[in-house]
């Protein structure tokens, strides 16, 4: 029997999806049980498995004997607004969870790069946070906890639906950022926000230096920002860098941020975006990380910020960059080769700065290696993790380079 | 299991460890190690075979070498504040105090971090990083007393951190000392990780999957401006209510703490008498705070109304930072004032969903009635995270009985409610029993598979966190060399 016909019959027609270009046969398991089964039956016949979302951040290219989307796995089995919790799959497109939750007067406060469907399981395997970090922190707190399937086949839970936790260790944090590599999350339990009351956007344009120390006053000024971006030209589709200020929660301390804005705006005027302006802008820049063939991100202290955007500037060309200073962190998409990037990272890493590979063709990925140039102890750490988690080696996921 | 000590001369092992460390720094004598025999929960002893305090950072490393030579077994301590038996050492096993290693390496205003060691007392950090505008934001009650090291072992939390989150946020990077005695370099100054959030692993990790020998946590500002209320009720449940009204509203206090009638009492019967009503079933402190006067004199009306509506009898606010330390100081003191009600507390710690709060509370009660059994709360409403305290003697077996059956009982009430066992003081020994109630036996083999990975051994802090016994078998893969 072809892996196609056994799949079938395990799994029923209704998961069987139409290959890719690359012929490699995709299952769409309806259920985390069928995640299992499917990853077990993977496990003892030695297939290579590659996971998809909905095909929309990472490139589909891995080669494996079968890709398997989460795509079918998109219910929200619960969203309680009294508790600010919900549950929802892995498979749900983060457009779809984001209205049924402001049907429900309820926020999630990320805003990960990539197209609006892009899937829940895919922002937090990847851990890939957007401005949003900036006010309400990396997507790790967002979760409450995760269901996995290892990649021999295990269900396993972790973490639970309430706010604070601490039974048992922590597997959630293991995954979010696993890119996968230590099982596919099939059901995610999230912390809500209320949908702000007031939301605004403004922004300022001019030379970055100028820009970088504005983000500076405004955080020197005390100002609580939901996100404060430093967005290059190309990326902005603007003729000079701009600093986008988002402020989000309620009228009172929106208005008295607002007021705190000016006072830091280094003598430039930050310039108020209507609603659908404000939408359009910071949804160019979601998905302008998702068209170019690179993506990448860094995190370094504050203070180094300039200094690495020079860096990134220098080593990479003036592409496309979305910075949160205050974050430290900063994410570059464009054209790098594998040479480039390896150069880059060990210098970052002489920094004390790791460098995270999101997105890139096979290839380069393969080589590269989403993680990479770890600090002392830590890659025999990740490499017990992988044998524990993916005995059989199932899971194609490019975890380190070649 | 083999004993670690000599009855009557220094044993072998002691005298290695002294030679590490000092003569001094090492107890043997029995009377000096049964200092160390608990954590705070009266329902968990154990005395370790040998303690040892190593003064620094290379001497923390000899001894865990020293330990990894000879395959014994050890626990690290932090200052024993746990409340969870997580933290106790028993035969054939050395306890490793980490209180002497108390340096603050260093603070980083313009990046808004500092680097300490395991052994740091939270609010001296935060006492040091004050005057610069900064402040370390997880503040367990035991603040004053506890660790560092401990909290990142606990994941501990807080009453601020119903706003400013759980230790978990706040720690950027780590340096970890296996059970094997090699060092490992999780995390980053800058929050990023190398590879999958290891430091998100660790933290939380109860001490059981090495030492942390240096701690880089984020400082947050001090906020501007702060407004402290107190609002009472003549019922439970309008507080609870008050509660869901305010997080319904969108509003995040810095922190909504609960205190009950009994909790009340006791407080305003010892010298920690903060003005609390004592006719009151229940009272909130509520704390809001932010960069500005207006906005947060905005949010605290705001907060005054809902309360109100929800059926608040008054709602004060302090008129003074003096005012405002003292409402504080009864909340935080509360343990230590409800320790005066018998010879023991035990003290529970349990997260239900927040609009589960009234309901559960009732259901507490109702248990503590049928068991004829004193229950204090006092807990972090805002987080849904309970701390119904029974007050016992514990030398009286039937007693303890009750008391163990009390515990049970309100755990599974917390678990049916749709919560969890513990929210901040781990599981330790206290809590095993409850572990399969909410983790099947492929998660909790899971669990147990994720720390032999750190600790392929299980010499680190032995026996605690998953019942070994309900796991489903996984197979046992030890680190790549």
């Amino acid at each position: 029997m072809t892996i196609l016909e056994k799949v079938t019959a395990l799994l029923g027609e209704g998961a069987v999806l139409e290959a890719g270009t690359d012929r490699v046969p995709r299952f769409a398991p309806g259920s985390p049980d069928a995640v299992a089964l499917l990853l077990g039956t993977a496990h003892q016949e030695g297939w290579r498995v590659r996971i998809e979302g909905a095909g929309t951040w990472l490139q589909s290219d891995a080669p494996a004997d079968l890709a398997l989307t989460t795509r079918r796995l998109d219910r929200i089995p619960a969203i309680e607004p009294p508790d600010l919790t919900a549950t929802a799959e892995a498979g749900i497109g983060l457009d779809q969870l984001r209205q049924q939750l402001a049907d429900r007067g309820a926020w999630l406060g990320i805003d990960p790069p990539g197209l609006a469907g892009r899937t829940l399981g895919s922002v937090v395997a990847t851990a890939s946070a957007g401005p949003l970090r900036h006010g309400f922190g990396p997507i790790k707190d967002h979760l409450l906890g995760v269901t996995f399937v290892t990649g021999d086949g295990r269900m396993v839970q972790s973490g639970g639906r309430v706010m604070k936790n601490v039974a048992g260790y922590d597997l959630t944090r293991l995954q979010a950022g696993g890119f996968g590599a230590f099982g596919v999350i099939v059901l995610v339990h999230l912390r809500l926000r209320t949908l702000p009351r007031a939301d605004v956007t403004y922004l300022l344009e001019g030379a970055r230096e100028d820009l970088t120390q504005v983000g500076e006053d405004v955080a020197a000024a005390g100002l609580t920002p939901a996100a404060l971006e430093l967005v290059s030209p190309a990326l902005a589709r603007r003729d000079r860098w701009v600093l986008g200020v988002r402020l989000a929660g309620s009228p009172a301390l929106v208005a008295a941020d607002e007021a705190g804005l000016g006072a830091a705006s280094g003598g430039g005027r930050f310039t108020p975006l209507r609603a659908e302006e404000a939408h359009a802008f910071w949804m160019r820049l979601a998905e302008g990380f998702a068209v170019r063939p690179v993506t990448f991100r860094i995190g370094g202290v504050p203070s180094a910020s300039d200094e690495l955007l020079d860096l990134l500037q220098h080593q990479l060309g003036d592409e496309w960059i979305s910075a949160s200073p205050a974050a430290g962190s900063i994410r570059w998409t464009g054209e790098a080769s594998i040479d480039r990037l390896q150069r880059l990272r060990r210098t970052l890493a002489g920094l004390e700065v790791p460098l995270t590979l999101e997105r890139a063709p096979w290839p380069l990925r393969s080589a590269v290696g989403h993680f990479g140039a770890y600090r002392e102890g830590v890659g025999p750490l990740v490499t017990g993790l992988r044998r524990t988690f993916d005995p059989g080696a199932a899971l194609v996921v490019a975890t380190e380079g070649e | 299991m083999r004993l670690l000590y000599s009855m009557t001369a220094p044993s072998p092992l002691a005298r290695d460890l002294a030679a590490i460390v000092g003569a001094k720094h090492v107890r043997e004598a029995l009377a000096a190690r049964v200092t160390y025999a608990m954590d705070g929960l009266p329902t968990h002893r154990r005395v370790p075979d040998l303690v040892v305090l190593p003064g620094t950072r290379e001497e923390l490393i000899a001894v865990v070498r020293l330990l990894a030579a000879l395959d014994v077994p050890f626990v690290p301590r932090g200052a024993g504040t746990g409340l969870s038996g997580g933290a106790l050492a028993g035969e054939g096993t050395v306890l490793i105090v980490l209180t002497r290693l108390n340096r603050i390496v260093r603070i980083d205003r313009a990046n808004r971090l500092a680097v300490v060691e395991p052994g740091v007392v939270n609010a001296k950090l935060t006492a040091a990083t004050k005057p610069l505008g900064l402040h370390y934001a997880p503040d367990p009650s035991s603040q004053t007393a506890c660790t560092i090291g401990g909290n990142v072992a606990e994941n501990a939390g807080g009453p601020h951190c119903l706003k400013y989150g759980v230790t978990a946020n706040h720690i950027l990077a780590l340096e970890v000392l296996l059970a094997d005695g090699s060092l490992v370099e999780l995390g980053s100054p800058g929050g990023e990780t190398w590879g999958p959030d290891l430091v998100g692993v660790f933290v939380g990790s109860e001490g059981n999957f090495g030492v942390a020998t240096r701690i880089t946590v984020r400082l947050t500002p001090v906020p501007r401006a702060v407004r402290t209320l107190l609002a009472d009720f003549t019922s439970i449940r309008t507080a609870g209510e008050g509660v869901s009204a305010i997080i319904a509203a969108g509003i995040v206090p810095a922190a909504l703490e609960m205190m009950d009638q009994s909790c009340i009492r006791a407080v305003e019967d010892s010298v920690y008498a903060a003005g609390y009503p004592r006719d009151a079933a229940a009272v909130l402190l509520v704390e809001i705070d932010g960069r500005n006067a207006d906005a947060v004199v905005a949010e605290a009306d705001a907060v005054a109304d809902l309360l109100r509506t929800a059926g608040a009898r008054t709602v004060r606010t302090a008129a003074s930072e003096a005012e405002r330390e003292r409402l504080w100081q009864g909340r935080k003191k509360a343990f230590g004032a409800m320790g005066r009600l018998s010879r023991d507390l035990v003290v529970q710690d349990a997260v239900v969903p927040r609009s589960a709060l009234p309901d559960v509370l009732e259901t507490i009660y109702g248990i503590a009635q049928r068991y004829g059994l004193v229950v204090s709360n006092v807990f972090h409403a805002g987080d849904g995270n309970l701390h119904p305290n029974i007050s016992f003697d514990a030398t009286d077996p039937a007693l303890k009985q009750r008391v163990e059956a009390a515990s049970a009982e309100i755990m599974s009430t917390c678990i049916a409610a749709g919560g969890t066992i513990t929210g901040e003081h781990g599981v330790g020994l206290d809590k095993l029993r409850y572990m399969p109630l909410i983790f099947d036996a492929e998660s909790l083999g899971a669990m147990q598979a994720l720390r032999r990975v750190f600790d392929p051994e299980e010499r680190v802090n032995p026996g605690k966190v998953v019942p070994v016994h309900a796991c489903r078998e996984w197979a046992s893969l030890a680190r790549a060399s």
